[in-house]
């Protein structure tokens, strides 16, 4: 699904065809997938107004009027059927129900940048509020919005919650600058809290490994470190140090090749183990030797949010693998071997790094730079793919399909859709859209 | 004295410095003038010797010079040169004798004298040189003591330098640690103050979301709604409740079931773990055990103590084992048990590890002097060497029994043919007995045989050699005529070939049923062509013979 302006446009996926088209009242801001994907909602944050299409039923409509409550986000419930909206300044979440057309509200939501998860399986959502100056945490049942627990957390300034994927703990961690994390059971008893250190600016980023066993905590002094699921203790760090010496990590480099004319559907030699450099029509990558130097950025140090730390963490679906960004050097994704906790492989494009995101079925990476370029890294080897098109195309953003068969590119207001084939060789189809998603 | 010696070094410059040292010798004190005269008429060793007789003694003071060197002789202990006066008034004569032995005397003091005198010469060289050599040391000994100093005063100014920079760092540490603990006394102060402010304006905030909620709630504001076509039904079918406390319950149930599910299969995995990984100690247990029980044949006693803990190991590994089948989960004691019983294994393992580390070390280091302790390298030279003497003791052994063999047969077979002539005419009669003969004094001997070969030590071939030569005279000689003989002495060398083979590689108790079959088998055949014609027999022998030799083959 795409939106165009005020225009709701719904494509399928492997024919890209359009297969409705929805005019909403007014400027959309966000739009979402329901979980079972039957119904799509569309944000529009200026006026207070959500709208939700059915795709089964087109003449269905839904209309949520926030009124002068406004409208700050929005957001499905799992099982579908409600709708969270968040009104200005934080003031409440409402919860509507398309089954029942009943409202519940929710107090003093805490204004973090992650403040609602739910649960994988979609029972229970986790909700961060602030009172009295203090932090909270409530747990929903979101079947029936009953209120199972509410406790307190330990942090100066909760930054942000987010469930295990098996839905038994809750990370709560706390603002940068304190590092401070937490670890709850679903029952709201505190597991265990870990600090790695003081007065120095503190979390980043924090992601869960898909097997519930590892817990990535990225900080702003560079370092990942990653606790285990039984003790809850730290059992390595990974440090992101400017210069690689082990010559067992094997760095990829992306080079500028001389330029070849000719476009067209472009596909390449499957990728050699170990792989030596594979080409692309403009840039291609070679294996540096070691020791091998990373570009690096100095951060400015009188503004706010500097440029260090840990910024982007992601676990392969297999938890094999961890794919860290340095801030400090946004030119490279490391790639870490979490069955070995060490080092496998770092990539240095020739951009910053602007995403990067795993295929959800194999240890695939997709990184984007913001230029025209996708690359590609698996165990194999990697690849740097041009994506076809007239012009520039800004890959801003990517997101993989479920199957792991294809994947959107986004730019500022185009959509390409990348097929992988099961082999090696990569098809790219782009469509000229307005707007994504 | 002085000026005596003086006078004699400016006066004698010329003469040799014996003379000299004679004349410091003699201890005169006469006049001056005198001894100017005395000094010229010293001993001549040189040409001044007229002028020396002439100073002293003239044709006129004949008198006076006798009687002077009389004084100066009788002073110095000589007898006088004078004969015994026998009279007061009367002329002393000159005693010729008591002139020459005092001559004589003179001259051996004389000669006495100079070689004192090349003593101390040669002594006084020596010192002289000594002296150099020792003046020679102590400057070069003052030289080193001079720059030792010199650099002892360069150390010790060093080390005050570098004192001086440790303090003055320890100064810049200790000011770097104090101004750290004051910027972080800064920055939790100033934090306090910011949460401080924080919570005030946080609650301003809140008070104004307040009212601001109130406003809007307040407001009667009919677009606060949800226009809506038709009710979706849920996803799962079912319909919207009512929030009782029946369902509060369920919900905590719902949630505490979850947390045990996961509870469960975490520890359901950790055992998993668990059991896999106490397989593999046990396994490593057993490996390391009977890694370590070989060490029980070799002959080291370094080795004695630890194959008793092994074996005691291996007992009681048995019980543990039995047991640990039964109590298959974590019960403490068990575990305890097992990991001890590795660690026991581990640390004799190691310990038997570095035991070879010093062996091998030391033979490195040592070469071949330390008898106690063989390298691995001797020990196969040795095993070698060993096998090269088995093997050539087993040739010769062979080689002896084919030729007693044949000598023997030669013997019987001489001895045979004139049996034959002999039974010619009483062969019948002959023929019973010595079956008779032949099986009992076959069960006798075989017993004996056996007793025989069982008692006997092994490495002996020497007697297994005497022994059937032995055997065979007398059984020669008791049954002369019998051809059994030889092929029963035949079966009893092989069998004893057997044995002085076998003795090498097989037990004793091995042989015996060799010995007995083999017997047995030999018996028979030999029984079975007894009735049989002499040529039988004989082929009987012959097959026996090869039989025997055959199976001499068959041995390694």
């Amino acid at each position: 699904a795409s939106c165009v302006q005020y225009r709701l446009v719904v494509r399928d996926v492997n024919t890209l065809q359009i297969l409705q088209l929805y005019t909403c009242l007014d400027q959309i801001q966000h739009i979402e997938w329901s979980a079972d994907s039957l119904f799509i909602l569309c944000a529009m944050y200026k006026r207070g107004l959500v709208q939700v299409w059915s795709l089964e039923q087109p003449e269905w409509h839904c209309k949520i009027d926030e009124g002068s409550a406004g409208l700050v986000a929005s957001c499905w419930s799992p099982d579908g059927r409600h709708i969270l909206n968040t009104t200005e300044f934080h003031l409440r979440i409402t919860v509507w129900s398309l089954c029942t057309k009943s409202v519940s509200y929710i107090k003093y939501p805490k204004a973090c940048p992650q403040g609602i998860t739910f649960t994988r399986d979609g029972r229970y959502m986790a909700l961060a509020e602030r009172r009295d100056c203090k932090d909270y945490v409530s747990i929903f049942v979101c079947s029936d919005w009953q209120l199972l627990r509410h406790f307190d957390t330990d942090t100066q300034d909760l930054t942000g919650i987010e469930w295990a994927p098996n839905g038994c703990v809750l990370a709560v961690w706390d603002t940068c600058l304190e590092y401070k994390i937490l670890l709850y059971s679903l029952d709201g008893r505190l597991l265990s809290a870990y600090s790695a250190y003081e007065w120095s600016l503190g979390i980043k980023s924090v992601a869960w490994s898909p097997s519930s066993q590892f817990l990535a905590v990225g900080s702003y002094d560079g370092k990942v470190r990653i606790l285990n699921h039984v003790t809850w203790k730290m059992i390595t760090e990974f440090g992101h140090p400017a210069t690689i010496n082990n010559p067992k990590i094997v760095v990829y480099k992306e080079a500028e090749k001389s330029l070849q004319l000719g476009l067209g559907c472009l596909s390449f030699p499957p990728p050699g183990a170990g792989a030596g450099p594979l080409l692309s029509s403009e840039s291609k990558y070679e294996i540096a030797s070691v020791p091998v130097s990373l570009q690096t950025l100095k951060p400015v140090t009188d503004r706010a949010n500097p440029k260090i730390g840990i910024g982007m963490l992601a676990f392969s679906p297999d938890s094999y693998f961890l794919a860290t960004r340095n801030d400090n050097i946004p030119n490279a994704v490391w790639v870490w071997d979490i069955q070995k906790l060490r080092l496998f492989a770092v990539l240095e494009q020739l951009s910053p790094v602007r995403t990067f995101q795993w295929d959800p079925q194999q240890p695939r990476l997709a990184i984007c730079t913001g230029g025209s370029r996708l690359y590609l890294w698996s165990p194999a080897g990697c690849m740097s793919v041009q994506v076809p098109g007239e012009g520039d195309f800004a890959v801003l953003s990517l997101c993989w399909h479920l199957s792991g068969d294809s994947m959107a590119l986004l730019s500022k207001d185009h959509v390409c859709l990348c097929f992988l084939e099961t082999e090696a060789a990569v098809s790219t189809a782009c469509r000229q859209l307005g707007g994504h998603t | 004295m002085g000026d005596w010696m003086t006078v004699t070094d400016r006066g004698l410059s010329s003469e040799s410095k014996t003379i000299s040292q004679y004349t410091s010798e003699i201890k005169m004190s006469p006049s001056s003038l005198y001894s100017q005269q005395v000094l010229c008429s010293s001993i001549p060793l040189s040409k001044n010797v007229h002028s020396f007789f002439s100073a002293f003694c003239t044709e006129d003071n004949i008198e006076q010079s006798i009687s002077y060197l009389d004084q100066e002789l009788t002073t110095f202990g000589f007898p006088s040169l004078y004969e015994e006066s026998k009279g007061k008034e009367t002329k002393r004569e000159l005693n010729i004798v008591a002139v020459l032995n005092c001559m004589n005397e003179l001259l051996v003091l004389q000669r006495k004298n100079l070689l004192a005198q090349e003593n101390v010469e040669t002594q006084n060289l020596k010192l002289g040189s000594d002296m150099d050599h020792l003046q020679s040391c102590y400057s070069k000994l003052k030289e080193q003591l001079e720059t030792s100093r010199r650099e002892m005063i360069g150390l010790q100014e060093r080390d005050r330098q570098l004192q001086c920079k440790n303090r003055n760092l320890h100064q810049l540490l200790k000011n770097e640690k104090d101004e750290v603990q004051k910027l972080q006394n800064i920055i939790a102060s100033r934090a306090t103050q910011y949460n401080h402010d924080m919570k005030r304006k946080e609650r301003e905030y809140n008070k104004l979301k307040e009212r601001l909620h109130q406003l809007v709630m307040n407001k009667k504001d009919k677009k606060i709604a949800m226009d809506i076509l038709n009710y979706v039904g849920r996803a799962d079918g079912k319909r919207g409740s009512w929030r009782t406390g029946k369902t509060e319950a369920r919900n905590e149930d719902e949630m505490y079931k979850i947390l045990l599910n996961d509870y469960e299969y975490r520890q359901k995995q950790i055992l998993m773990e668990n059991a896999e990984l106490k397989k593999v100690l046990q396994q490593m247990k057993k490996e390391m055990i009977s890694l370590l029980s070989p060490q029980k044949k070799k002959p080291r006693e370094r080795v004695d103590d630890s194959t008793g803990t092994v074996i005691s190991d291996v007992e009681e590994d048995a019980g543990e084992l039995s047991r640990e089948s039964m109590w298959d989960l974590s019960c403490e004691t068990v575990r305890e048990q097992l990991t001890n019983s590795i660690r026991k294994q581990w640390r004799i393992l190691k310990s038997h590890v570095e035991k070879l580390d010093n062996q091998v070390s030391k033979v490195h280091l040592e070469g071949f002097n330390d008898e106690d302790v063989i390298s691995r390298q001797d020990h196969e030279q040795e095993t070698e060497k060993l096998e090269l003497e088995i093997q050539q003791c087993k040739e010769m052994i062979k080689t002896q029994q084919q030729l007693l063999q044949r000598k023997a047969f030669e013997e019987e077979r001489a001895s045979w043919l004139k049996q034959q002539f002999l039974n010619m005419t009483t062969f019948d009669h002959q023929n019973s007995e010595n079956v008779k003969l032949f099986s009992a004094f076959s069960g006798s001997s075989d017993r004996d045989n056996l007793i025989v070969h069982s008692r006997q030590p092994q490495k002996k071939p020497h007697s297994v050699s005497n022994g059937s030569p032995v055997c065979m005279s007398k059984l020669t000689k008791s049954l002369p005529a019998s051809p059994s003989t030889s092929d029963f002495c035949q079966t009893r060398s092989c069998l004893s070939e057997h044995s002085s083979i076998n003795v090498l590689n097989i037990t004793p108790e091995e042989i015996k049923p060799n010995q007995v079959g083999g017997e047995c088998t030999n018996q028979k055949w030999s029984v079975a062509s007894r009735p049989g014609s002499q040529e039988g027999c004989y082929s009987g022998c012959s097959l026996t013979y090869t039989n025997s030799h055959v199976e001499k083959d068959d041995l390694p």
